[in-house]
C-alpha cells in the first residue's frame, strides 16, 4: 500500500512475532490505527465515525428484532407489538433501531455535503466517492425495506408505490416490478423477500465501508484546505498530519458522545417524531392513506420524482420524440435516479484543479444554494402534489441538476480562485498559533 | 409542563400555527393538558383507572384492544391494578381459543378481544395513529413541545360532537369538529354522567373524555415511562462521557496547539 510515509508496526514480543509472520494482522491494525491524518482536519470530518457506529448500531439492534420478529402479512404487525409490549427492553430496542435509520441518513447527508464542499470527491478520490455512493444507494434500498417489515399502513403503501414506479419502466417494467414484489402485488412473498434482503444488506453495506475505509487510506484524507500532505519524507509528512490515534480517534469520540445525547433524548422523549403516525395502522390493501408520505431521508428524491407531470414541457417533448414510450411516470423515474447519478458523477463533471470550496469565491455561493435547494425539496416531498408546490418542485429540480451539470463544469472556467495555503501546517499555524515544537521548520504563508 | 417555562414563546407560534389550521375548517384539536407530556410527564394512576373504566363499560360495546395484554394493567407506570383485582377483571372478558375452537373466560395472559363492530377500529395503538398537531406549514415542529396530539385527538374527537346529523348511503353521519372531514360514523359514546366514578370524579364530557383518551395513550404505549426514565439515565451518562472526552481532547491536542510547552520539550 503506497500513502504517506509513516512507522510500520515492529512486532516486539516473540508471540507478537509469531502471529505477524503468520498472519500480519497487528500490523494492518496498527497501520489503520495510526494513519497519519492531516492535522487541520475540522468538525465536519468527524461524520464517519458516526456513520460507522450507526451501522453498528443497526446491525447490534437489528439481530435482537429478528429474534422476536415474524416475517408474515398475518403476523408481522402483532409481532412487533409483542417486541413492544413483551420483551425486555423490547421498545428501547426497537426505538433505537427505527431512530437510528434516521441518525444514519442525517450523517450520510452531512458526509456527503462535507464531501461535495472541500471537493473530496476529486482527484485521486474519486473510487472512495463511488464506493460512498454505493453505500447510500444500498443505505436506501435497505431503509426501504426495512419500512415495509412492520407491516403497517405506510408500510404497505409505501412499498406499493416505490415499486409501482419500476413499473413505469417501457417494455419490462412489469416484469421488474413481478420480480421485486415476487408477485403481481405487495403481499407475503413481497414480506418475505425485503426480511431476507434487510439482514443480507447491512453486511454488503459493511464491505463497502472497508473498500471506502481502504481507499482513502491509500489517498489519504482530504482536509479543509484541499492542499495534500507533502509525502517526500516521514520528517515533512509529519509537519502536515498528526496519527489517528489519538488525536482523531478522541476528536471523534468526542462529538460521537455530544451527537449521541442528542439521539438518546429523541429515543427516550420523542420517539415517533420522525415516524408516521399510519404506520402505527396494520396494512389493509383495501384502505388508502389520504397522503402517501416517504420517510423524510427520501423525501427531496420524492420531490424530483414528482416534479415532472405530463404537462411540464420537457415531459411533453420527450413523450412526442419517443413516440409515447417516455411517460410523465417514468420521466420521474428517470430523474429522481439522474438525481444521484449527477451526485455520482461530480468528479468528473467539476472541472475546477481547486479542491476545497474555501479558495473558490463563486463556487461557494452556489453550493450554499444547493444546500438550501436540498432542504427545500426535503419540504414539497413532504407537502400535497399540488399548486404551488408543483411549481416550486420544478423549480428546485432545475437547480439540483443545473449544479452538477451546468454550475461545476463552468465555475472551474471562469472562477478566479483565491490564493491557497503551501502546507497544511501553514493552515494550522495561522489558526492555532505556532507550536513551539514546530516554530523551527515553518515557512511564511504567502 | 416544562416547555409552559423555558419555551413559552416557541410554543405560542406553535399554538397560534394550529390555531391557523382549525380556521381552515379541516378539524379542530384541542391542546389539553395532560399529565404524561414533556420528558417529565407521568401518567396519573387514577386517571388511567378511570379509563379503563371508561373503555370497559362504553367504548368495548363495539371497539376492541386486541394487542393489549390484559396483565400489563398491573404494570409499574400504568394502572397498576393489584393482581387480584386484574384476575377477577380478566374474567369479565371472554376470548376466542385457537385450540379449544371455542370461546372461553379471559386470564391476565390473555390479550383484551378485538373489535365486536366490524367498522369499528380497534384502539389499542389509537393515540400514537392519529397525529393532532401537524405544525406550520406541516413540518411538524411543535411536537417538539406538544407531543404528537393523539391523546388529544381522542379527548377532542369525543367531545367535539355539534349534534348535527345527516344519513348518507344509508347509514347516519354525525358532524364532529375534530374529525377529518367533519362527519364520522360513530354515534357520540359520551352525554356526560356516563360512568360512576369511585374517586368521585367529575363525570362531564369532557373529564370522561380526557380519561379514556389518557387511558388510550397508555394502551398504546405502555412502556412510556421506562422509556422516559432510559432517556434521562442514557442522556445523563452520554452528557457525562461527552464533558469527559472533551476535556480528553483538550489537553490532548494543547501541545500540538501551540498552547503548551510538553511537545516542545522531547
Ligand atoms: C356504537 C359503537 C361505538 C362505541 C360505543 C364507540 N365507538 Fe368509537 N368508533 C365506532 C365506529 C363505527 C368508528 C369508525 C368511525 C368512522 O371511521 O367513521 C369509531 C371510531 C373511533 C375512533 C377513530 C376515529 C378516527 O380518527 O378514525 C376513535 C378514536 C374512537 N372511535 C374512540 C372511541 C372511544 C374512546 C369510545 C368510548 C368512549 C368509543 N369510540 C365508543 C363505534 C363506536
Amino acid at each position: 500500500m503506497s500513502g504517506i510515509p509513516h512507522d510500520h508496526y515492529e512486532p516486539k514480543s516473540n508471540s507478537a512475532k509469531w502471529i505477524e509472520s503468520r498472519l500480519p494482522v497487528l500490523g494492518l491494525l496498527y497501520d489503520t490505527l495510526m494513519i497519519p491524518t492531516p492535522k487541520n482536519l475540522n468538525w465536519m470530518w468527524i461524520w464517519g465515525i458516526v456513520l460507522t457506529f450507526c451501522l453498528a448500531l443497526q446491525i447490534v439492534t437489528g439481530i435482537v428484532l429478528v429474534m422476536h420478529y415474524t416475517p408474515n402479512v398475518d403476523l408481522a404487525f402483532a409481532s412487533i407489538e409483542h417486541i413492544m409490549r413483551n420483551v425486555n427492553g423490547g421498545h428501547m430496542i426497537r426505538y433505537l433501531h427505527m431512530n437510528g435509520a434516521s441518525l444514519f441518513f442525517i450523517a450520510v447527508y452531512a458526509h456527503i455535503f462535507r464531501g461535495l464542499y472541500y471537493g473530496s470527491y476529486k482527484a485521486p478520490r474519486e473510487i472512495t466517492w463511488i464506493i460512498g455512493m454505493l453505500i447510500y444507494l444500498l443505505m436506501m434500498a435497505t431503509a426501504f425495506m426495512g419500512y415495509v417489515l412492520p407491516w403497517g399502513q405506510m408500510s404497505f403503501w409505501g412499498a406499493t408505490v416505490i415499486t409501482g414506479l419500476f413499473g413505469a419502466i417501457p417494455f419490462v417494467g412489469e416484469t421488474i416490478q413481478t420480480w421485486l414484489l415476487g408477485g403481481p402485488a405487495v403481499g407475503n412473498y413481497t414480506l418475505t423477500r425485503f426480511f431476507s434482503l434487510h439482514y443480507l444488506l447491512p453486511f454488503v453495506i459493511a464491505g463497502l465501508v472497508i473498500v471506502h475505509i481502504w481507499a482513502f487510506h491509500t489517498t489519504g484524507n482530504n482536509n479543509p484546505t484541499g492542499v495534500d500532505v507533502r509525502r517526500g519524507s516521514k520528517a515533512e509528512a509529519e509537519k502536515d498530519a498528526l496519527p489517528f490515534w489519538p488525536y482523531f480517534v478522541i476528536k471523534d469520540l468526542f462529538a460521537l458522545a455530544l451527537i449521541l445525547a442528542v439521539f438518546f433524548a429523541v429515543v427516550g422523549f420523542m420517539p415517533n417524531y420522525l415516524g408516521h403516525p399510519d404506520n402505527y395502522m396494520e396494512a389493509d390493501p383495501l384502505v388508502t392513506p389520504a397522503h402517501i408520505v416517504p420517510e423524510w431521508y427520501f423525501l427531496p428524491f420524492y420531490a424530483i420524482l414528482r416534479a415532472f407531470t405530463s404537462e411540464v414541457w420537457v415531459v411533453i417533448i420527450a413523450n412526442w420524440i419517443t413516440g409515447g414510450i417516455v411517460t410523465a411516470k417514468f420521466f420521474g423515474v428517470l430523474a429522481m435516479f439522474g438525481a444521484i447519478l449527477v451526485l455520482a458523477l461530480a468528479p468528473w463533471l467539476d472541472t475546477s484543479t481547486v479542491r476545497s470550496g474555501r479558495y473558490r469565491p463563486m463556487f461557494k455561493w452556489w453550493f450554499w444554494l444547493l444546500v438550501v435547494d436540498f432542504f427545500v425539496l426535503m419540504w414539497l416531498g413532504a407537502m400535497p402534489a399540488e399548486e404551488p408546490y408543483a411549481t416550486f418542485s420544478l423549480i428546485a429540480t432545475a437547480y439540483w441538476f443545473g449544479y452538477f451539470l451546468v454550475i461545476l463544469p463552468l465555475l472551474g472556467v471562469i472562477e478566479k480562485p483565491l490564493p491557497q495555503p503551501a502546507t497544511i501546517e501553514d493552515d494550522f499555524n495561522a489558526h492555532y498559533g505556532q507550536s513551539d515544537a514546530g516554530s523551527a521548520q515553518t515557512t511564511p504563508a504567502e | 409542563m416544562i416547555r409552559k417555562l423555558t419555551l413559552s414563546a416557541l410554543t405560542a407560534l406553535a399554538l397560534s400555527a394550529s390555531g391557523a389550521q382549525a380556521a381552515e375548517g379541516e378539524s379542530y384539536v384541542k391542546d389539553y393538558a395532560f399529565s404524561f407530556e414533556g420528558p417529565f410527564g407521568a401518567y396519573d394512576q387514577m386517571q388511567l383507572q378511570r379509563g379503563l373504566q371508561v373503555y370497559t363499560e362504553v367504548c368495548s360495546a363495539c371497539h376492541g384492544l386486541q394487542y393489549v395484554p390484559i396483565r400489563t394493567l398491573a404494570d409499574e407506570g400504568g394502572p397498576g391494578l393489584p393482581e387480584d383485582q386484574v384476575r377477577a377483571y380478566a374474567e369479565f372478558w371472554e376470548v376466542w381459543d385457537d385450540e379449544l375452537r371455542d370461546y372461553r373466560t379471559a386470564a391476565p395472559a390473555d390479550n383484551f378481544p378485538a373489535s365486536s363492530m366490524q367498522t369499528a377500529p380497534d384502539l389499542s395503538l389509537m393515540a400514537k395513529a392519529r397525529a393532532g398537531f401537524h405544525g406550520p406549514y406541516g413540518l411538524g415542529i411543535n411536537q417538539f413541545f406538544k407531543g404528537m396530539g393523539g391523546a388529544e385527538y381522542i379527548a377532542s374527537l369525543l367531545a367535539g360532537y355539534t349534534g348535527e346529523e345527516k344519513e348518507e348511503a344509508g347509514s347516519i353521519l354525525y358532524e364532529n369538529t375534530a374529525f377529518p372531514g367533519g362527519w364520522i360514523s360513530m354515534a357520540p359514546p359520551l352525554h356526560g354522567g356516563d360512568v360512576e366514578y369511585a374517586d368521585g370524579s367529575s363525570t362531564e364530557v369532557e373529564a370522561v373524555a380526557q380519561d379514556v383518551a389518557a387511558f388510550l395513550m397508555w394502551t398504546a404505549e405502555p412502556q412510556m415511562m421506562a422509556r422516559k426514565h432510559a432517556g434521562f439515565v442514557g442522556v445523563l451518562f452520554l452528557g457525562l462521557l461527552t464533558v469527559l472526552l472533551y476535556l480528553t481532547n483538550k489537553k490532548i491536542w494543547a501541545p500540538v496547539k501551540g498552547r503548551g510547552k510538553a511537545h516542545a520539550a522531547e
